[in-house]
């Protein structure tokens, strides 16, 4: 299709992961630390695509999280929470200190986000598949109200087995939504095991593009692609847009990449953590 | 009751621009009487109650008031989990219009009755239920629509049914209506019903008049939040309390009424009580909606004779 970017989408291209990358993995350490817990995995194979949203492409004011004109950032996947946490506090929504109550009894950050709770977090997930159909009424809200403010969701690969994901697609697409994007962390392992095995999503750009999505592909670890991804040089006239982004899951952390034991993790003692700090030390 | 809930909704998008309407595939006239005249505020999105809530939950967070409305059984239990958490862990103003609650799609059998609608929407934390008992009373709840906050469950009955429901007794969303009080005697009966079961105790009321038992009938419209305060000023010293509703007898206006009794206890006791309407089960008959009502006892003579016995089985 004539919108469809082409960019070499093979995680094995990204080049290593630079001292931001790691410094913003370190951080959802140091909350995995604070709450014993955690989605390790699902959280280190987003980081590169929050950043690049956060640092690059959202509009937003940290002071003012309700700002009207704000660019509204839907994690769907909220079991990656952290990678959205990290941001965050890395942009002044709540001091970095917020980080060690994770999941704490008091804390504002549970191990899925919410709205109301969290400043800059704009719908409670969790609870999969639900971020497309919010995204597409809140794209069809701001299209009524005639702001430029964009819709971003990003979803996970095992959520979208969710078949409420589907008929939100159907309609994002019967109303050529152009002011939605969705990016799919395409980590290709979901809870219970690869997705190819679970239920294979393949061939998944050309369901995308069935459901009439102008789609692309890009190494979802590669800041650069990612940028390009995200500002292409032709943006799509009206159709909504999807990136499928070519993940790792447990991205950075050797041990655990690709290997759904790393999902989540509970009971998270003081050796595993110096184990993911280690890990990330000799990237 | 249903074109006229669909008309104030045409009406109040004239008078607000906060207001949309989401179809899933029901009445497509007013999608496009609303999109002549206020282009972009109306939608038909098919018959996909999941993403139709969550498009509603979006389009409140994005200041909309927007009203939703599909077959009442297919927009509570096919989008449970979009009600409980797009709607109401957001405390979202989104209001569910159930076509056909209860035993209305009678004919078309059990996929299509929403028996338990009442049940599964009032244990949900913010949602608010209601259940009017025609027409005119559906008028004067729907100008409270706007300003109301959280989600709102709207129970339709059939249509056309016979109006009961009177202006000077005004109403308040969360204010039960009383629309009959008992004279003084030995006996003095309650009977507590919702939406068109009302219509119903009435009647029951005025045949066991005639009997000279007094009633005083309760119609708790809103059954979350329940207005206990009304239900056991007027439970002490009854001699009977009877519950009578179109659902389930589980988690229904029955269960609302007997917690608050049962914790209330009205001039100290919890008085001695009966709750009428559809038994544990799926229904095994067709026919119309009233067939199924007298099937399950909730027409006004079976009503009448229940409370008869009930009076019966009171001890002196």
């Amino acid at each position: 299709m004539a919108n469809d970017v082409a960019l070499d989408a093979r995680p094995a291209s990204a080049p290593p992961l630079d001292e931001r990358s790691i410094y913003l993995r370190r951080l959802v350490v140091r909350a995995l630390d604070g709450g014993a817990r955690g989605h390790i995995g699902s959280s280190m194979s987003l980081i590169e695509i929050m950043r690049v949203l956060y640092d690059d492409i959202l509009r937003f004011r940290a002071d003012d999280p309700d700002w009207p004109e704000r660019d509204r950032c839907i994690l769907s996947k909220g079991h990656g929470c952290l990678a959205q946490y990290v941001m965050l506090a890395e942009k002044g929504f709540f001091p970095h200190d917020i980080l060690d109550t994770f999941c704490r009894r008091d804390s504002i950050l549970g191990g899925h986000p919410e709205a109301g709770k969290v400043p800059g977090i704009e719908a409670s997930t969790g609870a999969l598949g639900h971020g497309l159909p919010i995204g597409v009424g809140r794209a069809m809200g701001l299209r009524i109200k005639r702001s430029t403010a964009r819709v971003y969701v990003i979803t996970g690969d095992g959520e979208i087995n969710e078949g409420s994901v589907w008929e939100a697609a159907l309609s994002a697409s019967k109303h050529r939504l152009a002011n939605l994007t969705v990016m799919i962390d395409y980590n290709k392992v979901q809870s219970a095991g690869p997705t190819a095995e679970i239920l294979d999503l393949e061939p998944l750009a050309d369901k995308w593009r069935a459901f009439g999505f102008a789609v692309s592909e890009v190494d979802g670890h590669d800041i650069e692609a990612l940028r390009r991804g995200l500002r292409p040089a032709s943006p799509p006239a009206d159709p909504p847009s999807l990136i499928i982004c070519h993940t790792v899951k447990g991205k950075g952390l050797a041990f655990a990449e690709n290997d759904a034991n790393w999902h989540h993790k509970s009971s998270i003692k003081k050796d595993l953590v110096e184990q993911m700090y280690g890990a990330l030390e000799t990237r | 009751m249903r074109p006229t809930c669909i008309d104030k909704v045409f009406e109040l998008a004239r008078r607000d621009p906060r207001v949309a309407y989401i179809g899933s595939d029901l009445d497509p006239p007013l999608v496009k009487r609303m999109n002549a005249e206020m282009p972009g505020r109306a939608f038909m999105e098919g018959v996909s109650e999941q993403h139709v809530v969550g498009m509603a939950a979006g389009l409140a967070m994005e200041g909309f008031i927007p009203f939703v409305h599909t077959i009442a059984t297919f927009i509570t239990r096919r989008c449970y989990e979009q009600v409980a958490v797009d709607l109401c862990l957001h405390n979202l103003p989104v209001r569910l219009i159930g076509n056909g609650g209860g035993l209305v799609y009678a004919p078309l059998g059990p996929t299509h009755l929403a028996i338990e609608d009442i049940a599964i929407m009032r244990a949900l934390p913010n949602m608010t239920v209601v259940s009017v008992c025609d027409a005119d009373e559906m008028k004067r709840f729907m100008d409270q629509t706007l300003d109301w906050p959280g989600p709102i469950y709207i129970r339709l009955a059939k249509g056309y049914d016979p109006i009961v429901s009177r202006a000077d007794l005004d109403f308040t969303i969360g204010k039960a209506i009383v629309m009959r009080e008992a004279a003084a005697a030995l006996d003095r009966v309650v009977l507590v019903a919702t939406g068109v079961a009302t219509t119903r105790a009435l009647a029951a009321a005025d045949a066991l008049a005639e009997d000279g038992i007094q009633c005083s009938v309760i119609h708790m419209h809103t059954v979350k939040p329940l207005d206990a305060h009304t239900l056991l000023d007027h439970a002490a010293g009854a001699s009977l309390v009877v519950t009578i509703e179109e659902h389930t007898v589980l988690g229904g206006l029955g269960s609302a009424v007997t917690d608050a009794l049962v914790e209330g206890r009205p001039g100290g006791v919890v008085p001695p009580l009966k709750r009428l309407g559809i038994p544990d089960a799926f229904a095994k008959n067709y026919g119309s909606q009233d067939d199924l009502m007298e099937l399950y006892g909730i027409q006004p003579p079976q009503i009448a004779q229940a409370v008869r016995d009930g009076l019966r089985r009171v001890p002196a």
